[in-house]
């Protein structure tokens, strides 16, 4: 458990949190902003101690045997750029890598392997204030992985990416953690494609607790039962709200775009039946429906049956 | 690990912070010509004033070792402690928390960088005032003059680190300190005149023999300027020494006592405190 001081009153990060990942899994932790993710892989990096319990890494105490977790360790976060701007993209790494006690040549052989690997070995002599922030991200990927840890920790790893960089950072990941270095990796992110994607399990964390943690097969198998349903509204005024009191509802999400003026409705009903009445509420509001579709469970849909709402609207509250 | 590889890994973490600091300076030179006018603007007024008055040939060269030695302080204060508030804001304390390596290597290697590009500035502005003010130097017991020089900023540079554990915890308060430590330090330790002077208040030669600053500077001047040696500065090297000895693990353990309540109270990686 880990609690904040706050500003008013004490907040609860962490919840009675009990997880454990198996060596060589990539574990995911999913949730949205301010679920307790970062606060999670703080502790178990030995950034911060918990409240009251206990955490352990590669068998070591978080709180009494930090220096042995250092050792075996790696954390990468995302929107981080750590390093001296003035320096360029390898002498940054090496300097990263001195940390870790590589010897210089060795050092030198592994950037230049990493760079090449990440694509921008192009850079390797521009300042890193001068890089994008795309390279700087691959950078900093290469600085966690040079010390070739035996757990590496990926907070948000493609936070602020666009959709290029990010799938081959992840497909990079994978590889290392399937292929390369055999190693464990506890990453946390909000985006559903990526734990989906790269994740053996997935835990999911909402206000601090762990709602429910499985491969993502097996947590999307689980709403098998329910029906989830799609719909566009040419509004993005459109009042969802009697969908919190319906009966049947399991839960829904919505994503407004004020470019095209539309709101798509993503909704996890018990029967199909039920979302015949959702259509007529919506006729009822003079909503124009664009189109209507059935959708495959995604680890959205979870996390909407868990909790009720989509990510996006804890991020709007 | 093994003692001896952990002493082999903090000391290239120590060697590689040193090496960014010199190699940083290197790029952007132009940090050395501010660096070694301001200085020389701030002791030319006080030489003239002493000239105004008519003080001793002498007071001039206290003054030049005083602006020579502030410099050391200024790089402990700004560059070493308050570095820590800078790493922490840009990412980097963060990755050096989570690596195996002890914090006091860092700070090490800070101090080292720091120390030989402050020595490049402390020797322009020595150099400088030499010539400008041909000041008389009667340095008879050069290793004495260099036993103190070293003493003195062992002791800085341990007094330092404490600081930076500061800053490691605190964001913007603890700037508020090292603001405090600047001048209060520059006017207790007496860079520009000596303390000793029988003009000088009880209370502020007090205070002033609480820094290590004052006997390093009283040392030096001593020796490099009213040509004594070591038998008339022994009671400096003494206290010098005891400075050292004390603040190093004094620092060592307020990092330790500063990360472990960070860690408690959720601080240690805190941005925009």
């Amino acid at each position: 458990m880990r609690i904040f001081k706050g500003h008013d009153k004490p907040v609860k990060a962490l919840d009675n949190v009990s997880i454990y990942i198996d060596e060589g899994e990539i574990f995911g932790l999913l949730g949205p902003n301010g679920a307790g993710k970062t606060t999670l892989i703080k502790i178990l990096t030995t950034l911060l101690l918990p409240t009251s319990g206990e955490a352990y890494v590669g068998g070591f105490d978080v709180a009494r045997e930090s220096h042995k977790v250092r050792r075996i360790i790696s954390l990468v976060s995302g929107g981080e750029t750590p390093g001296y701007g003035i320096l360029s993209a390898s002498e940054n790494l090496w300097f990263f890598s001195q940390l870790y006690g590589l010897s210089s040549s060795a050092a030198k052989a592994e950037i230049k392997r990493l760079m090449a690997d990440l694509e921008f070995d192009d850079y390797a002599e521009t300042r890193m204030s001068r890089l994008s922030t795309g390279y700087k991200q691959r950078l900093n990927l290469a600085r966690g992985l040079l010390s070739k840890p035996e757990i590496l920790f990926l907070d948000e790893p493609t936070l602020g990416l666009d959709v290029l960089t990010s799938k081959k950072l992840r497909s990079y990941i994978v590889d290392w953690a399937k292929k390369e270095r055999k190693g464990t990796v506890l990453l946390t992110t909000h985006y559903m494609a990526e734990a989906d994607e790269m994740c053996d399990r997935v835990a999911i964390i909402d206000r601090g607790k762990i709602l429910a943690c499985d491969s993502p097969l097996k947590l999307k198998e689980k709403l098998e039962k329910n029906v989830i349903m799609k719909a566009e509204v040419s509004s993005v005024q459109a009042d969802f709200g009697f969908l919190d009191k319906m009966k049947g509802v399991v839960g829904y999400s919505q994503t407004r775009s004020i470019q095209t003026n539309t709101t798509s409705l993503k909704v996890m009903v018990r029967e199909e039946r039920i979302f015949s009445d959702i259509v007529s509420k919506l006729e009822e509001q003079n909503q124009k429906i664009l189109s209507v579709n059935r959708a495959e469970p995604t680890l959205e849909d979870v996390y909407i049956s868990l909790v009720g709402r989509g990510f996006e609207e804890e991020n709007v509250s | 690990m093994m003692m001896r590889e952990n002493v082999l890994l903090n000391m290239r973490a120590a060697y590689a912070r040193l090496w960014v600091r010199i190699k940083g300076g290197n790029r952007e030179p132009q940090w050395l010509i501010a660096e070694t006018i301001i200085p020389i603007i701030t002791l030319s007024a006080y030489i003239f004033l002493y000239k105004m008055v008519k003080a001793p040939p002498e007071y001039s060269g206290f003054v030049i070792i005083g602006g020579t030695m502030m410099a050391f302080w200024s790089n402990v204060l700004w560059n070493m402690s308050a570095q820590f508030y800078w790493e922490k804001e840009v990412g980097n304390l963060e990755v050096y928390l989570v690596a195996p390596i002890s914090r006091m290597a860092i700070l090490l290697g800070m101090a080292l960088g720091g120390f030989v590009n402050t020595t490049l500035r402390a020797v322009a502005v020595f150099i400088a005032g030499m010539y400008i003010f041909q000041v008389p130097f009667a340095i008879y017991e050069p290793l004495t003059a260099l036993l103190i020089f070293f003493l003195t900023i062992g002791a800085l540079y341990a007094l330092g680190m404490m600081f930076a554990s500061l800053f490691m915890l605190y964001g913007r308060e603890a700037w508020h300190t090292a603001n405090l430590l600047q001048e209060p330090i520059q006017f207790l330790s007496g860079t520009y005149y000596p303390t000793t002077s029988q003009v000088v208040p009880f209370m502020v030669q007090l205070l002033s023999s609480l820094i290590p600053l004052t006997f390093g500077l009283d040392g030096i001047r001593k020796v490099a300027i009213l040509g004594l040696g070591i038998s008339d500065v022994w009671p400096n090297i003494v206290a010098l020494a005891v400075f050292t000895l004390v603040l190093l693990p004094l620092a060592r353990q307020a990092l330790r006592f500063m990360e472990n309540l960070g860690k408690k109270e959720g601080r240690l990686t805190l941005r925009w405190q």
